[in-house]
């Protein structure tokens, strides 16, 4: 599948990945993110249920302390 | 559209500051100089030595609560400013409450965890309201790191890369170019469809 991850176009071979198969490729390590799929807020506890299709548009932000 | 024009639109106009810390106080003190009719700030904690590095607050006002000494600021630099002022710890549902009629809500705390919080609490309740963000204030030099960019009605502004650390403390110099980066975006908002 194809999706736009961050604004720059991805590729994976599977075609559908869960948001938490997504961050382990990705090896996002990071404690606290917010992700949207194509607008909307997936939470925490989805990020094993939510699957990512092709052409999906997924944001991922890493929370930065400090302010 | 003309400066009187201009004026008046920011003049008839409310903005949410979610913390009045390095990046609220910052930002509330420049909306508060180009004349922001209303403004609704909100925080719990109390000003130390060690905030006076970055926050907008005098040596004298230690001690005191961070809301209210923000609010005899901005009334010291701009008496026209109608302001709201919290003295509570915000979380996922007074957040609502207490930022529901603003034109755009600007997030300015220091935690990730309450940045995370405001981001899911008003995309899931106030999905129509903008908002606008500071992720990566930390450190000194390199400006050319700081950037701003949209996501549907979420704008964010700073590094993106840089966390708070004993190596990386936050400093007045970048903390406050992403606050008024900050109020920056809340103008062009505001501004964008007169």
């Amino acid at each position: 599948m194809n999706i736009t991850l961050n604004n720059k176009p991805e590729s994976f071979e599977a075609t559908a990945l869960t948001i938490s198969a997504i961050l382990k490729h990705k090896k996002y390590s990071f404690r606290m993110l917010v992700i949207k799929v194509n607008g909307k807020l997936i939470k925490k506890s989805q990020y094993n249920v939510t699957e990512v299709r092709d052409g999906d548009n997924v944001q991922i932000l890493h929370m930065i302390s400090g302010g | 559209m003309n400066f009187n024009q201009i004026k008046e639109k920011l003049k008839n106009s409310t903005v949410g500051i979610a913390g009045c810390g390095g990046l609220g106080s910052n930002c509330a003190v420049a909306l508060a100089r180009v004349g922001i009719g209303k403004l609704i700030i909100a925080d719990f904690d109390i000003i130390e030595e060690g905030n006076l590095n970055r926050q907008y607050f005098f040596h004298k006002q230690i001690g005191q609560k961070k809301v209210s000494s923000l609010l005899e600021n901005i009334r010291l630099i701009n008496p026209n400013v109608k302001v709201e002022d919290h003295d509570v710890k915000l979380d996922s549902k007074n957040i609502i409450d207490i930022f529901k009629t603003c034109d755009v809500i600007v997030e300015a705390f220091d935690k990730a965890e309450m940045k995370q919080m405001i981001i899911e609490s008003i995309s899931e309740n106030l999905p129509q309201t903008p908002l606008v963000v500071g992720l990566g204030v930390a450190g000194w030099g390199d400006n050319n790191s700081i950037h701003s960019r949209q996501i549907d009605n979420l704008f964010i502004c700073g590094d993106e890369g840089k966390e708070t650390t004993e190596d990386h403390p936050p400093l007045a110099p970048r903390v406050g170019i992403v606050a008024n980066m900050q109020a920056n975006t809340v103008l062009e908002i505001l501004l964008k469809n007169s």
